[in-house]
């Protein structure tokens, strides 16, 4: 009896452990499931519970789902696997509460702060307003749509943005290999074609067709966030959480992937999942460490290629790269992954603010460099340039120094 | 012990044959497969819980390998569906053979037709089915055989469409066929579902599996593998080649050669006569364990040097 009580209770504590661990891996922002814990329960009784090594690589097997995770695992499972005495997790569970607490606390004051600022920007006309009056709007937006970025002041950045996230973003679409009933389709629909003739007395009289799908292309953008940037920077960020964020229900781009650069290279795309805006733009100027330093972009491509550009170029992606093109580091590597880039994507477009001004020539060093692998060189410097992109995107067309290469897709 | 319903399945697994994670590693190793002991413990827990593994790694670190030696060691049969974009359920589940259903029914008709219904009837059965891997897999199990390994190769080759599919298909291992009905999977499948990250795969996927990522081999693993699938290489002359392939990994590459590469290497240069490694040779074989011309450029004559260096140190 007594025994089982004692055997009942270890087992109560191992339960308690294994949700207080859950927990403390969610605080990592890896989601694990119940049923990921509940697995991992029968996991357990599977294991030898005196083999460390064994109990660590079982729980990673259920529990994580992504290479990225692991570090903070590895953390986690230390610790819940010295917290043998159950006083010691729930110091550490009391630890957790008050981390907790705190993130709450933070991110209450954020939304505080967020709804104070749309508060400010929500004075819009009402309807009975009179017609000059909207008019005069109107040419005030006109004019707003042409002003350079780094011009614009308080009321009119707010204007900016607002506007920028009612933009509608949409790819030019790749053909897929999948096939779908089509019409005008090339191939026939043995299935459909046999179903339909049973229904006419086994006489084929109508054939169906089934042509390819269309899929809309992935986006893969790159902002430079160094130094001489800093007066486009923190709107182009904006810019680029509304092409990340589609307002309606036909998204139209597949996937967007963000990445910002100045002397080393951030994946922003977590940061910018955010649903909230300027939460995920202080997530995303939290995570960005080089902000307003120097320009290597050439060791940025490099990062960029090696490390991911096989995992997002793979479905015919286009790629967009947002700078002014001063750049400090090696040149030479800066061509030789431009070319890499160019020849792994679909597309390769270049933003640059400074094409806005008339007299600007391109005769930098990076852009000298990286000229001759854009497929389109573009300005970025006011709303009227980005409704130009858009149009751009969508239409796939080319006005390009370097295209005429055949698509990847 | 005490056994959660959801859990219950996890008896056939454990009638699969492995009392424990040892007992995996001892027969890979029969099977020439050496596996990490992690990775040995999550194909133990795979089996036993009866849940497919997702196994996720550089290109030739040995995903698909898994699959092939687990099959020969449990004694099934290996079902192989390679992913790519736009694989759809005529070519991974099953089709309908049109050419002889057209047939047969030309056939009624030439005999004077009959009674039109059981003509249907007849045209869909499973006379005129084309099982494919997916089918082939969940009917396997229900003939009394050992369960099949299911291998889903590669399968960030395939597009989300599939992959939705596939979401169905790995949770209860049951397919539909309108014409004729339900095929359930009396004991699940081995499944094995590899891939090479050149898109991510949904979450909800990888959470149905069991996940592991593997890695590339530490010198002494890789020694052992070398050694047991070439055979031939006398022992000193495999540890140098692991060195060799160990420091070119440590190299600023596009691409790090695999384990693949290394028993291709090995190959190579047993095949040439080789039994030491000199600069000529190495020049002269390099494509073999690197396929870019950018990491091949890289590799200069004093790149050359410094690794056949490393390589005849034993001492790394």
């Amino acid at each position: 009896m007594t025994e089982g009580a004692a055997a009942a209770a270890a087992r109560g504590h191992l339960l308690r452990n294994i949700v207080l661990f859950g927990r403390l891996l969610r605080v990592g922002s890896l989601d694990v499931t119940p049923t990921q814990l509940r697995d991992w329960v029968a996991a357990l009784e599977l294991v030898d519970l005196a083999r460390k090594g064994d109990v660590k690589a079982a729980a990673r097997a259920v529990l994580v789902s992504r290479r990225r995770d692991q570090p903070w695992f590895d953390k986690a499972f230390e610790l819940f696997w010295q917290a043998r005495d159950p006083r010691e997790l729930e110091q550490l569970e009391l630890g957790l509460m008050i981390q907790r607490r705190t993130e709450r606390t933070k991110r209450a004051a954020i939304q505080k702060l967020a709804l104070n600022d749309s508060d400010a920007g929500n004075d819009r006309p009402d309807d009975d307003r009179e017609r000059t009056a909207r008019a005069q709007l109107y040419s005030a937006r006109e004019a707003l749509r042409q002003k350079d970025f780094a011009q614009l002041e308080g009321e009119e950045l707010d204007e900016i943005k607002r506007l920028m996230a009612t933009m509608r973003w949409q790819l030019e679409t790749r053909r897929t290999r999948r096939l779908r009933p089509d019409r005008h389709g090339h191939r026939l629909d043995l299935r459909r074609t046999l179903r339909r003739s049973l229904t006419q007395g086994g006489e084929m009289v109508d054939l169906v067709r089934r042509g390819r799908k269309h899929r809309r292309r992935p986006l893969v953008l790159l902002c430079d966030i160094s130094g001489s940037m800093e007066p486009y920077s923190r709107l182009l960020l904006h810019f680029i959480y509304a092409v990340s964020h589609p307002r309606s229900v036909d998204p139209g781009i597949s996937r967007v992937e963000a990445f910002a650069f100045g002397t080393r290279l951030t994946r922003l795309t977590r940061e910018l999942a955010e649903r909230d805006v300027d939460r995920a733009l202080q997530a995303a100027a939290h995570r960005i460490e080089d902000w307003g330093g120097g320009t290597r972009t050439g060791d940025a491509l490099r990062e960029f290629n090696f490390t991911w550009s096989r995992r997002l170029l793979g479905q015919g992606a286009a790629v967009l790269i947002i700078s002014d093109g001063w750049d400090r580091g090696d040149i030479d590597l800066l061509g030789h992954e431009m070319e890499r880039l160019h020849r792994s994507c679909h597309r390769l477009i270049w933003l640059n603010p400074l094409l806005g001004s008339a007299d600007y020539q391109p005769l930098t060093r990076g852009i000298v460099a990286a000229l001759p692998h854009v497929d389109d060189f573009l300005p970025v410097h006011n709303l009227a340039s980005l409704e130009q992109l858009g149009d751009l995107l969508f239409s796939g067309g080319g006005s390009a120094p370097g295209s005429g290469r055949p698509s990847a897709g | 012990m005490t056994v959660s319903p959801s859990f219950q399945r996890s008896n056939a697994g454990a009638e699969r044959g492995f009392p424990d994670v040892d007992a995996v590693v001892a027969a890979l190793r029969a099977e020439d497969y050496i596996a990490e002991r992690d990775l040995a413990t999550a194909i133990y827990l795979s089996l036993s819980m009866g849940k497919p593994i997702f196994l996720e790694g550089e290109p030739g670190v040995g995903k698909t390998e898994v699959a092939k030696a687990l099959s020969r060691c449990l004694g099934s049969e290996l079902i192989r569906l390679q992913c790519y974009e736009g694989l759809d359920v005529s070519t991974a589940v099953y089709e309908w053979n049109y050419r002889r259903q057209l047939l047969h029914l030309r056939g009624l008709e030439a005999a004077g037709g009959g009674d039109a219904r059981a003509a249907v009837d007849d045209v869909f059965s499973s006379d005129f089915l084309l099982e494919r891997p997916l089918l082939r897999a969940v009917r396997q199990s229900r003939r009394g055989e050992a369960p099949p390994v299911l291998l889903i190769d590669e399968l960030d080759r395939a597009d989300e469409e599939f992959e939705a599919y596939l979401l169905e298909i790995l949770a209860d291992f049951q397919i539909t066929i309108p014409e004729i009905g339900t095929v359930a999977a009396e004991t699940p499948p081995v499944a094995v579902v590899t891939s090479n990250r050149t898109r991510e795969v949904h979450d909800a996927l990888k959470r149905r599996c069991l996940y592991h990522w593997i890695d590339f081999p530490d010198y002494e693993k890789e020694v052992q593998i070398v050694l047991r699938r070439v055979p031939e290489a006398p022992e000193h002359f495999a540890a140098e080649i692991v060195r060799l392939v160990q420091a070119l990994r440590e190299e600023d590459l596009f691409k790090q050669p695999g384990v693949a590469e290394t028993l291709d290497w090995t190959n190579a240069l047993i095949a040439l006569d080789q039994e030491t490694l000199s600069d000529d040779i190495l020049r002269d074989t390099l494509g073999v364990l690197l396929k870019y011309q950018d990491d091949l450029d890289k590799i200069d004559d004093e790149a050359v040097r410094r690794l056949l260096r490393k390589s005849q140190s034993p001492g790394d």
